[in-house]
C-alpha cells in the first residue's frame, strides 16, 4: 500500500526552480512520481538529475569513446575503471574534478577532491598507491592566485600525505581565463589483484545495507548542484555547502575496508560521494535491479536535529554504503569497531525497484530506481563554432620579431624557462610526500611520467596526467588529440605503454552553442587518439559550468593515461646525468605547416599572445617515435628520454640538463639550423618529438631501431661541458637557465621559499 | 641465529608497511607487526615505531599515540635496553613518551617537506651507525611537518657532550650549520639515541632508500644509504650489542 505523503512544505514554482530543476524537469519528475513529490524527494531529484549526477548534457556525446580493449576489466560506469597490468595485477584508476570547491575554499575544496578519488579507488577493492594532480590557475598575477596556489597544494598535500598515498606527478598551467574559476583535477591509481574486483551493486534481496565510516552531519548540503551551477559574485557566499575532510578517518575507513575486502561479506560497495547517501543508494540500486529500504534514524549523525532532507543530501566525508551478506552483520560491525568507525545497519535490499526512505517511523521519500534514471533529461544541446573562431586561429607572425642569434637568443632562453607555465614545481611537489610505500622509481620532476613498481614482479606503472588547454582553445579536436599523444608520449619517454585512460572534462557553460562545440570536438579529439593508442577510457568525469560572469575556462580536458613497464628497472628518466652521451632526436625538428608557434608558452608567456592553428597529430608517427623510444629503453640502450612539448627544443634540452632534484646538471652541445624563423626552431611545440640520450657505442643500435620502426632519426650532438649550445644561434650557461627555472614558479606567484 | 623485530601499528601508521618490507623482504629480519591496541610485545631484538599520522597528528605529533596501551610495552622494552627506533613520526613519538629527549616542532618554513637530504653521521659508535663513520655523508629522505628538533640548552650540550647526536643536516653546500635549510632544527640535529645507547629517533626515513630501484636519482639511481643503517641495528641485534 502507498504511504500517505503530507507536504507540510508546499512544493512551489520558486521551491523547484531553487533546487536547480527546470519547468520541464519538473513535468519530467511529475511523470515519474505520478503525485507531486514531497521536499525530501524533491532535492533527490535535484541533485540526481544535476549535470554532476546525472551528465544531461554530455552522456551523448561520451559514448563516442572507445571504452573497450585487452586490458580492460572495468569500463565506465563504476566508481573507476580497472584494468589488467600482468602478473595477476589490475590497477583502478579515475580522475575527478573539485573545481568549484576549491576556488570557494581552496584548502578543503583540494583536500576533499583527493579525499574522494581515494575512496571511489578503494571502493573498487584496490590500495591506493599513487596519485596525480592537473591544476588551473589563473595570472600568476592575479590578486587571488596566490592564495589559491598555497591552500590548494597545501590542502592536496595534507590529505594525500596523511592517507600515505604518494603524490608523484602531475600538471600546472597558468591562464588568466581561470581568474574567476580555478581548475583542480585530482588523479588516483589503486592496486588490485586482477580477480578481486569490487562493484557497487546493491545484490540478493534482504540482504542488509550497511553504512559504514564517519557520521554525517550538515556539510556539503547541495555540493553537487552547486557544482552543477556558474558562479556569480556571491560565489563566496556558498563557502558552507563546501565539505570539510579528515584524511586521519578516511586512513581507518580505506585500512577497515581493504580488511573487509579480504572476507567474503561484502556484496557490494559505493563512495557517497556528491549527493551523499541518495547517489549511493540510488545507483547499487539501479546497477542491480533491485530496491532499498533505508531508515535514516539509524544513520550515524554527528549534529542534532539533521532532516531528512540533509540526511538524503549531506556530503559528509568518509563515508562508505555497502551491502553485506546476509548473517554477516556483527563480523562487519567488529572490523570497522577495530579501527573505531561506526558500521550500522540502516536497511535493506529489496524486489519493489523503488527506494523508501523511513524516518520517525514515517515513510518520507519513496522514488522508483529506474525511472529516475531512465527518465533523466538527457539533452542534445545545440552546438556551433564560436564566431571568433577565425580569430582565434590567424597568427600574424609578421607582428611577432623573430629572436635574434646570440645574445637576444639566450635571453629568450633564460626568460622561457624561468616563465611560470615552464619553470621547476618543485616548490609543489616538495610539499607533497612523493615517496611513501616505497614503490616511486621515477620521481616528480625526474622522468616525464611517473613510475611506481608492482610488488613481487619485475613490471613497473607509469601514469601522465596532460592537457594543453591553449591548443584546445585554438582548435578542440587537434588539442584533444594532443593531449592523449602528449600523455602517451611521455609515458613512452619512461619506457611504458599505454594500456588504459581516464579523463576530467573542464568546460564552460553547456547551453552556450559555442561551449558545446569545444566540447564535442574536443571528444573526437581524445576518442581518436584513444583508439589510435591504444588507450581506451575506462573512466572519467565530467565539469560543466566553469565559468564566471560571461567568462568562460579555457576548455580543458584533461587526461591521464596509464601504461606498462615490462621491466621497470629499465624505466629512466629526462636527465643527461653524463658527459659523453650522445644525443638524438626522434621525429622531425620542425614540421611542414610552420604552425608549431601556435598556442605556444613562448607566444603566451613571453607575448601574451595565444593564437593560430596548432599542427594536427600524424599518429603514423607518433606511433613511430614513442615505439622506437619504448624499445630502445626496453633494450636498455636509451639512458634518458624526454618529450619535446611546451617551450619546445631549448625548454626539452634544458630540463635534460638539469636532470631534476638531486641530480648534476650536464650541458649539451648540439647542431641545428632552422627552416625559417629561429624561434620557431628553438621554441615551437611540434608534437610528435623525443629527445635521447645513449651511449656513442650504441648509434648503429638506435639507427636500426629507428629504421625498423620507420621512425625518423637526427643526431644532434653530445652531452657535456656547462653550456647548452644550439649551433651558432644560441649559447647559453646551463647554471643561468637553472637558476631562472629553479625558482620561476615562486617568483612569478610570489611566493616564499617552502 | 635470526633477527627478529616488530613494527607497531598505530592508526594512522602509514610507513608501517614499508619497515616490515625493508626488514623483513631485504634484510632477512623475522618482522610481525603489533597492532597499537596490544598491551605485550612479542620477545623481539628491535622494536620500529614506523612514520605516518598517528591520530591524524591531531593536537601535536605522536602526542596521542603516546597513550596508546602498547606503549607501555615499549617502555619497558626500552628500559630493559632492547633495541628501540623510532623513524619520523616514530621519533616523534619516543619523544613524547619520554624515552628520547627534546621535541619536534613545526618546519621553520611552516610547509611540508619532501625530498632527499644530506646528514652527516656524528659518531659510529652506536648500533643505528655502526656501518658508517664518523663524518660520512648519507643521502637519504625527508618527508614531514614537524621535523624541527628542539631542546633545552642544558640538554643539547650533554647530548653533544656524550655523542647522542648521531646524525646532523648538511647545507647543500656542504657544511653543517647550526639552524640547517630543510627544516631549522636545532644544532642542525637529525638523529639521536638515548644516554643508554639503545633507543634511536630520527626524522629522515631510512627505509626509503634501502633497495636502489626506489632509492631516487642520487649516485646514479643506486641509493641504498638508508639500509647502512638498518644494517647496523640488525647487527647489533644479531651480536648482542653495538
Amino acid at each position: 500500500m502507498s504511504p500517505e505523503f503530507h507536504n507540510n512544505v508546499p512544493i512551489t514554482p520558486e521551491l523547484v526552480a531553487e533546487h536547480g530543476l527546470s519547468p520541464d524537469e519538473y513535468d519530467r519528475l511529475l511523470d515519474v512520481m505520478e503525485r507531486e513529490p514531497t521536499l525530501v524527494e524533491l532535492g533527490i531529484f535535484s541533485v540526481m538529475w544535476s549535470e554532476h549526477c546525472s551528465y544531461k548534457s554530455s552522456r551523448v556525446h561520451l559514448g563516442r569513446f572507445p571504452t573497450d580493449g585487452p586490458h580492460v576489466l572495468q569500463g565506465p560506469g563504476e566508481n573507476a575503471g580497472v584494468v589488467d597490468v600482468g602478473d595477476g595485477w589490475a590497477v583502478a584508476f579515475k580522475m575527478e574534478s573539485h573545481n568549484h570547491p576549491s576556488f570557494i575554499e581552496p584548502f578543503q575544496g583540494a583536500a576533499t577532491g583527493v579525499g574522494g578519488i581515494m575512496r571511489d579507488v578503494f571502493t573498487m577493492g584496490a590500495r591506493p598507491i599513487a596519485s596525480l594532480n592537473s591544476l588551473r590557475f589563473g595570472a600568476p598575477d592575479h590578486p587571488k592566485t596566490k592564495y589559491l596556489v598555497e591552500g590548494v597544494v597545501a590542502g592536496i598535500g595534507s590529505y594525500g600525505n596523511c592517507m600515505g598515498v604518494p603524490t608523484v606527478g602531475g600538471e600546472v598551467t597558468f591562464d588568466p581565463s581561470y581568474n574567476g574559476n580555478i581548475l583542480v583535477n585530482a588523479f588516483t591509481l589503486g592496486l588490485l589483484k586482477a580477480d578481486g574486483i569490487f562493484r557497487g551493486f546493491a545484490s540478493g534481496v534482504g540482504n542488509p545495507v550497511m553504512y559504514v565510516g564517519a557520521k554525517t552531519g550538515r556539510d556539503g548540503v547541495h555540493g553537487a548542484t552547486m557544482a552543477s551551477d556558474t558562479f556569480d559574485d556571491e560565489a563566496e557566499q556558498k563557502r558552507p555547502t563546501v565539505q570539510v575532510g579528515d584524511p586521519f578517518t578516511e586512513k581507518l575507513l580505506l585500512e577497515a575496508c581493504l580488511e573487509l575486502f579480504a572476507t567474503d561479506y561484502c556484496v557490494g560497495i559505493q563512495d557517497m560521494g556528491a549527493a551523499g547517501l541518495t547517489s549511493s543508494s540510488f545507483e547499487m540500486a539501479d546497477r542491480a535491479g533491485t530496491g532499498l529500504i533505508l531508515d535514516l534514524d539509524k544513520v550515524p549523525q554527528r549534529a542534532e536535529h539533521l532532516t531528512p532532507y540533509e540526511l538524503m543530501l549531506s556530503e559528509s566525508q568518509e563515508r562508505m554504503l555497502l551491502v553485506a551478506r546476509k548473517g554477516t552483520e556483527q563480523a562487519i560491525v567488529d572490523i570497522f569497531d577495530k579501527w573505531d568507525l561506526d558500521a550500522v545497519v540502516v536497511g535493506e535490499v529489496t524486489d519493489s525497484g523503488e527506494v523508501a526512505v523511513l524516518w520517525g517511523g514515517e515513510t518520507v521519500a519513496q522514488i522508483p530506481v529506474a525511472p529516475i534514471g531512465d527518465e533523466a533529461p538527457r539533452y542534445e544541446r545545440p552546438y556551433a563554432a564560436p564566431t571568433d573562431l577565425e580569430q582565434r586561429q590567424s597568427l600574424d607572425l609578421s607582428a611577432i620579431i623573430d629572436v635574434a642569434p646570440g645574445a637576444p637568443a639566450a635571453d629568450a632562453a633564460v626568460k622561457l624557462v624561468g616563465a611560470p607555465n615552464l619553470a621547476s614545481r618543485q616548490w609543489i611537489y616538495r610539499q607533497y610526500d612523493h615517496m611513501v610505500r616505497l614503490g616511486t622509481v621515477i620521481r616528480p620532476g625526474e622522468g616525464d611520467a611517473a613510475v611506481i613498481r608492482l610488488p613481487d614482479s619485475d613490471r613497473g606503472v607509469a601514469m601522465s596526467v596532460d592537457c594543453n588547454p591553449r591548443l584546445v582553445w585554438l582548435d578542440p579536436q587537434r588539442g584533444g588529440a594532443a593531449a592523449v599523444a602528449e600523455s602517451c608520449r611521455n609515458l613512452a619517454c619512461v619506457g611504458a605503454q599505454p594500456v588504459g585512460t581516464t579523463d576530467c572534462l573542464n568546460f564552460g557553460n553547456p547551453e552556450r552553442a559555442e561551449v558545446m562545440w569545444e566540447f564535442v570536438r574536443a571528444i573526437d579529439g581524445i576518442a581518436e587518439a584513444c583508439r589510435a593508442f591504444g588507450a581506451p577510457i575506462v573512466s572519467g568525469n565530467v565539469s560543466l559550468y566553469n565559468e564566471t560572469g560571461d567568462v568562460s575556462v579555457k576548455p580543458t580536458p584533461s587526461v591521464g593515461v596509464v601504461g606498462v613497464i615490462e621491466d621497470v628497472h629499465r624505466a629512466v628518466g629526462m636527465g643527461f646525468r653524463e658527459a659523453g652521451l650522445q644525443v638524438a632526436l626522434l621525429g622531425e625538428l620542425e614540421g611542414v605547416e610552420g604552425a608549431s608557434l601556435a598556442g605556444s608558452v613562448y607566444l603566451a608567456d613571453l607575448f601574451e599572445v595565444c593564437a593560430g592553428r596548432p599542427p594536427a597529430i600524424d599518429f603514423e608517427r607518433e606511433l613511430a617515435v614513442q615505439g622506437t623510444c619504448r624499445r630502445l629503453i626496453a633494450s636498455g640502450v636509451v639512458r634518458a628520454a624526454h618529450d619535446l612539448g611546451e617551450g619546445g627544443l631549448v625548454m626539452g634540452l634544458a630540463e635534460m640538463c638539469f636532470g631534476g632534484p638531486g641530480v648534476n646538471p650536464v650541458g649539451v652541445r648540439i647542431e641545428a639550423n632552422p627552416l625559417g624563423r629561429l624561434d620557431q626552431l628553438l621554441f615551437g611545440e611540434d608534437p610528435g618529438r623525443i629527445l635521447v640520450a645513449y651511449r656513442p657505442d650504441d648509434g648503429a643500435a638506435v639507427e636500426a631501431e629507428a629504421k625498423a620502426n620507420g621512425c625518423p632519426l637526427t643526431v644532434l650532438g653530445m652531452t657535456g661541458g656547462g653550456r647548452l649550445v644550439v649551433g651558432a644561434h644560441l649559447d647559453v650557461s646551463v647554471d643561468a637557465l637553472a637558476s631562472s627555472w629553479g625558482n620561476g614558479f615562486e617568483r612569478a606567484v610570489g611566493l616564499g621559499a617552502s | 641465529m635470526t633477527v627478529t623485530a616488530a613494527v607497531v601499528v598505530f592508526p594512522g601508521s602509514n610507513c608501517d608497511e614499508d619497515c616490515r618490507h625493508v626488514l623483513s623482504d631485504v634484510l632477512d629480519v623475522s618482522t610481525q607487526m603489533v597492532w597499537h591496541k596490544e598491551s605485550a610485545l612479542p620477545d623481539v631484538d628491535l622494536v620500529v615505531l614506523p612514520g605516518g599520522f598517528s591520530y591524524g597528528d591531531y593536537l601535536r605529533s605522536g602526542a596521542i599515540a603516546r597513550f596508546s596501551p602498547v606503549m607501555k610495552a615499549v617502555v619497558e622494552h626500552a628500559r630493559a635496553g632492547g633495541l628501540t627506533f623510532g623513524i619520523c613520526n616514530g621519533f616523534q613519538i619516543l619523544t613524547e613518551a619520554g624515552l628520547l629527549p627534546g621535541a619536534l616542532r613545526h618546519n621553520r618554513g611552516l610547509k611540508f617537506v619532501c625530498q632527499d637530504v644530506t646528514v652527516r653521521v656524528q659518531h659510529s659508535d652506536s648500533a643505528l651507525t655502526s656501518r658508517a663513520v664518523a663524518g660520512d655523508d648519507l643521502i637519504i629522505p625527508v618527508a614531514h611537518n614537524e621535523g624541527c628538533y628542539y631542546v633545552g640548552p642544558e640538554i643539547l650540550e650533554r647530548l653533544e657532550g656524550e655523542g647522542q647526536v648521531l646524525l646532523r643536516y648538511v647545507d647543500p653546500d656542504g657544511e653543517v650549520r647550526g639552524q640547517a635549510a630543510v627544516n631549522g632544527s636545532l644544532a642542525a640535529v637529525a638523529g639521536i639515541c638515548n644516554s643508554a645507547r639503545n633507543v634511536f629517533g630520527m626524522m629522515p626515513h631510512p627505509e626509503r632508500c634501502s633497495e636502489a630501484l626506489v632509492g631516487g636519482p642520487a649516485y646514479g639511481s643506486k641509493n641504498t644509504d638508508g639500509r647502512r643503517l638498518f644494517e647496523g641495528l640488525v647487527a647489533a641485534a644479531a651480536g648482542g650489542g653495538a
